[in-house]
């Protein structure tokens, strides 16, 4: 059925050296759980959940630790029983070492479960469902940690032409979802036809790179053997040729369909949506077996004795992953995700989360450092290899001469940061430095730019309630002193018979005509001294004497409604 | 310690040069059978010219010497200024042009990958309109003795024995001046100096270089816009005016194995720094000078036009650059 379909191309891509077989030897294995578990509440993209256990509180496995905040978000789990130890700030597996609210638990040992009841999905509605998954903490464990609820809605079409299910795992060293395809084949098609309803997809491509082919043949055995046939009839195992990043989620659209999603636009708008097999994974384990994402398979593989794949729990610091595999001495970082688009992590302490794929440890001869950086010859390799069709040295001459405007004119936010491009320059320039150097200015400028007009707009409305409040105040000091004569004059009579009039009291009338009064001597006065130095004046003067002129015909036009008409 | 991504290809621009230099060699093979070893002498004048330049240059603007000495590039303007010059020009014609292109054209301008103009272009240029006569001095085919050419170079020159005008010269000389006598047939068919399809000699030279055009193209260190683009558009001017007159103008493949189009073709007009690099923009910016070079072959004062067609193109490459950048990945017509 594969020979039959017709694959697409996408541009440019780089074949590095895959270094996958060491870590793919042997089946995935479960760590014994470490002393303590720390686990952050911050693990997809959106807001922080909120933590709702306390110090003391005794936890199960399987039970709510950190609620959702809104709908962009998605909740956290205890991934084992025990007993909350700690809540506050801990360093997060980032580069930054940026602290976040971390749960700590000490594990009892007894792994406890909660009353894991499985959802069904087909009594509940859209809406039920979706917050079912955020609350069972499913986000895309790809490693972008998109929340998948988000995710599971067929968009305003109302329908999914395709599903893409991403088993591409384009990244040298990585092999969770290899490892995850082969050996829990028949879950991932079951959570494949969950997601084909909620999705109301009308066919599912699962595409996996052709050098996987235990993977492939896995899960076309699985699909012969599945008992729902009906559903299983719309899944189809693509292969595709084996080119990083064919697993990138847009180039994985693109081969397997030919669409193209544009950069900030919805992929369901184009009848598609893609989600890694491990996530699908897991939303069959939240709908099925009414289990939230409480672990994920982690590839360690780098300098160690035994590369391999673990069922970690989440929040198993990766420390203790590195001494189970058998640290070797050398090793001078630990990477999180593969060598061409992973992070750095500050220190061995941090625990695996939702987007940890695999922890890489590296040594300089594994990963030297790089030759120093010669000048751009603009050969064009980088465009060659950029699979958003980009011109990637543009992007680096613009962000380096901090022209960010150009960057974006030349789409520097359709970057996928997948580092093709410094992977083939001949200058050994870091260009995806370059490129999160002028992504982050960008941010930063707009946030400045918002900020100052908040704060302009602050400034310039404090400007005109003041004159408006100084306007006021003259017009009042002057119908107080007006008043008060007139007042005493005014005989109870008076009041009376005017007080009969039906539309204004006297005092409001005495008022009005007072306020008028006023004004009409202020603009007096003010046309009375205006041709006084208006002769030679410079621009500048002009300009500014304008803006006054303008400012005044606002707060007029403010007041208008307040006064008796001019004329 | 640096980011992603941890590992990079085996690449270097010291590999990329040196490649270069290597697909030149058997266009200079070819030379010094035709034309002796001069040619062999040039390039080393050149070249250790090249690399004195560029380190005083490097040590006055406080960059690091070993790092851009060694990437090759130097030597590569060396070579093309030794293969485009006359090989028994006088020493001094040759070490004052690689003055220019190093310490001007390239190091001024703020050194590898900054320089506006191809830096053996600029030479050329500056060369051809200062000292005419010794620019257009060529060895004849078969005068390839080493011991005349090194006097050549070197001391006097008693050069009547030894050179010919080049075809293109020949040529234009011929028809500019004999007026309505001469056609393109009459002085092609009665030239010592004119070969099978270009200049006697000079085509298995321009065959070299074609072949290393092709080893260039294999390993991807060109594309093959600008080759292409180049030589048709020279080739398409030309066809087209010798099928209007045939006794005016030459045919195309006269132009394309004459002077130093085929040099042009895979090693000038394919200078990534200061030509156009989109896909669209190669062929435009490379047809560009293919246009003008047989413009100024055709009506030019000087016997070869391309050193100042690849420089008027030079000037136009931003702008060709900015004009087609090509869709990017989702905004695709279709």
């Amino acid at each position: 059925m594969n020979a039959l379909r017709k694959l697409f191309s996408f541009h440019g891509g780089v074949k590095p050296d895959y270094h996958k077989e060491a870590s793919a030897q042997t089946p995935i294995a479960v760590p014994p759980a470490p002393t303590l578990l720390t686990i952050p509440l911050h693990q997809s993209i959106g807001g922080t959940p909120h933590p709702i256990v306390k110090v003391g509180d005794a936890v199960l496995k399987g039970q709510r630790i950190g609620e959702a905040d809104g709908m962009v978000s998605s909740a956290v789990h205890a991934s084992t029983s025990g007993t909350v130890v700690a809540v506050d700030l801990r360093p997060l597996a980032h580069p930054s070492g940026l602290s976040v609210l971390c749960v700590t638990i000490a594990p009892d040992g007894q792994d406890r479960w909660i009353d894991a009841q499985p959802f069904d999905y087909r009594q509940a509605s859209p809406l039920e469902t979706r917050d079912y998954l955020r609350d069972a903490g499913v986000v895309g464990l790809g490693g972008a940690v998109f929340p998948s609820h988000l995710k599971v809605n067929p968009g305003k079409l109302g329908r999914l032409e395709t599903l893409v299910i991403n088993g591409a795992e384009c990244e040298p060293f990585i092999t969770c979802d290899d490892l995850l395809m082969r050996e829990r084949a028949v879950g991932l098609i079951r959570g494949m036809a969950i997601m084909r309803e909620l999705l109301n997809a009308d066919r599912v491509l699962l595409g996996i790179e052709d050098n996987k082919p235990e993977a492939i043949a896995m899960m076309r055995k699985a699909l012969t053997q599945a008992p729902d046939v009906a559903a299983h009839e719309a899944i189809e195992v693509v292969v595709v040729p084996t080119r990083y990043p064919a697993g990138g989620a847009k180039q994985l659209i693109r081969v397997l369909t030919g669409i193209e999603v544009p950069h900030g636009q919805r992929s369901t708008d184009y009848g598609v949506q893609c989600f890694n097999v491990g996530t699908a994974f897991a939303i069959y384990e939240a709908i099925d077996l009414g289990r939230p994402l409480l672990s994920r398979i982690v590839t360690v593989a780098g300098n160690v004795e035994r590369p391999g794949n673990y069922d970690v729990l989440l929040g198993t610091p990766m420390r203790h992953l590195i001494e189970l595999c058998g640290a070797r001495p050398g090793t001078d970082r630990l990477i999180m995700g593969g060598p061409m688009m992973g992070v750095t992590l500050p220190n061995d302490a941090v625990p695996v989360v939702k987007a940890t794929n695999c922890i890489l440890a590296g040594t300089p001869a594994l990963f030297p450092p790089p030759p120093p950086e010669m000048p751009c010859i603009r050969c064009g390799e980088c465009a060659k290899v950029c699979p958003a069709d980009l011109q990637p040295f543009e992007l680096y001459w613009f962000s380096r001469a901090k022209l960010f405007g150009k960057t974006q004119e030349y789409h520097l936010f359709d970057c996928i940061e997948c580092g093709c491009c410094a992977y083939v320059c001949p200058s050994r320039i870091p260009l995806v430095d370059y490129y999160r150097f002028a992504k982050s200015e960008i941010w930063a400028r707009e946030r400045d730019k918002e900020a100052a007009d908040e704060a302009r707009e602050r400034y310039e409305f404090r400007q005109l309630r003041e004159e408006r409040e100084k306007q006021e105040k003259a017009a009042k000091l002057a119908a107080k002193t007006a008043a008060g004569r007139e007042k005493a004059a005014a005989t109870l009579a008076e009041a009376e018979k005017l007080a009969q009039a039906p539309v204004l009291t006297p005092a409001e009338d005495a008022k009005k005509a007072l306020i008028a009064a006023a004004l009409e001597r202020a603009r007096a006065q003010k046309d009375a001294v205006q041709p006084g130095n208006t002769e030679q004046l410079s621009d500048e003067q002009r300009a500014e004497i304008a803006a006054i002129e303008a400012r005044r015909a606002e707060i007029r036009a403010m007041a208008k409604p307040h006064l008796p008409p001019d004329d | 310690m640096n980011n992603s991504p941890y590992f990079l290809k085996p690449a270097s621009v010291q590999a990329v040069m040196l490649r270069v230099l290597l697909a030149l060699v058997p266009g200079i093979a070819a030379y010094v059978w035709f034309f002796g070893a001069a040619i062999l002498l040039q390039i080393v004048l050149a070249s250790v010219t090249a690399l004195a330049v560029e380190a005083a240059m490097l040590a006055i603007r406080g960059k690091p010497l070993g790092l851009f000495l060694a990437d090759g590039s130097a030597l590569v303007t060396a070579w093309l200024i030794a293969l485009t010059f006359p090989s028994i020009a006088p020493w001094w014609l040759t070490v004052l042009g690689v003055v220019i292109a190093i310490a001007i054209a390239k190091q001024l301008y703020g050194g590898l990958g900054q320089n506006p103009f191809n830096p053996a272009m600029v030479a050329f240029a500056l060369m051809i309109v200062a000292y005419p006569q010794l620019m257009s001095q060529w060895p004849a085919p078969g005068a390839a003795d080493f011991a005349v050419q090194w006097q050549a170079i070197f001391s006097t020159r008693q050069l009547d024995a030894i050179t010919m005008a080049t075809p293109l010269d020949a040529l234009r000389t011929a028809l500019h001046t004999a007026q309505a006598q001469a056609s393109v047939a009459g002085v092609l068919g009665h030239n010592a100096a004119i070969g099978a399809v270009g200049g006697k000699g000079w085509e298995w030279v321009a065959a070299g270089y074609l072949l290393g055009g092709i080893y260039l193209l294999q390993q991807r260190i060109i594309t093959w816009h600008m080759p292409i683009a180049f030589l048709a558009a020279l080739a398409a001017c030309a066809g087209f005016f010798n099928v209007y007159d045939g006794g005016q103008f030459a045919p195309p493949m006269f132009h394309l194995f004459t002077g130093g189009a085929m040099l042009a073709a895979f090693f000038i007009v394919t200078d990534p720094v200061s030509g156009a690099t989109t896909p669209k923009g190669k062929l435009i910016f490379a047809a560009g000078i293919g246009v003008l070079t047989w413009i100024i072959r055709t009506f030019g004062a000087y016997p070869d036009g391309i050193a100042f067609a690849v420089l008027l193109m030079n000037i136009a490459a931003p702008l060709i650059d900015m004009s087609t950048q090509p869709p990017v990945f989702g905004h695709k017509k279709r």
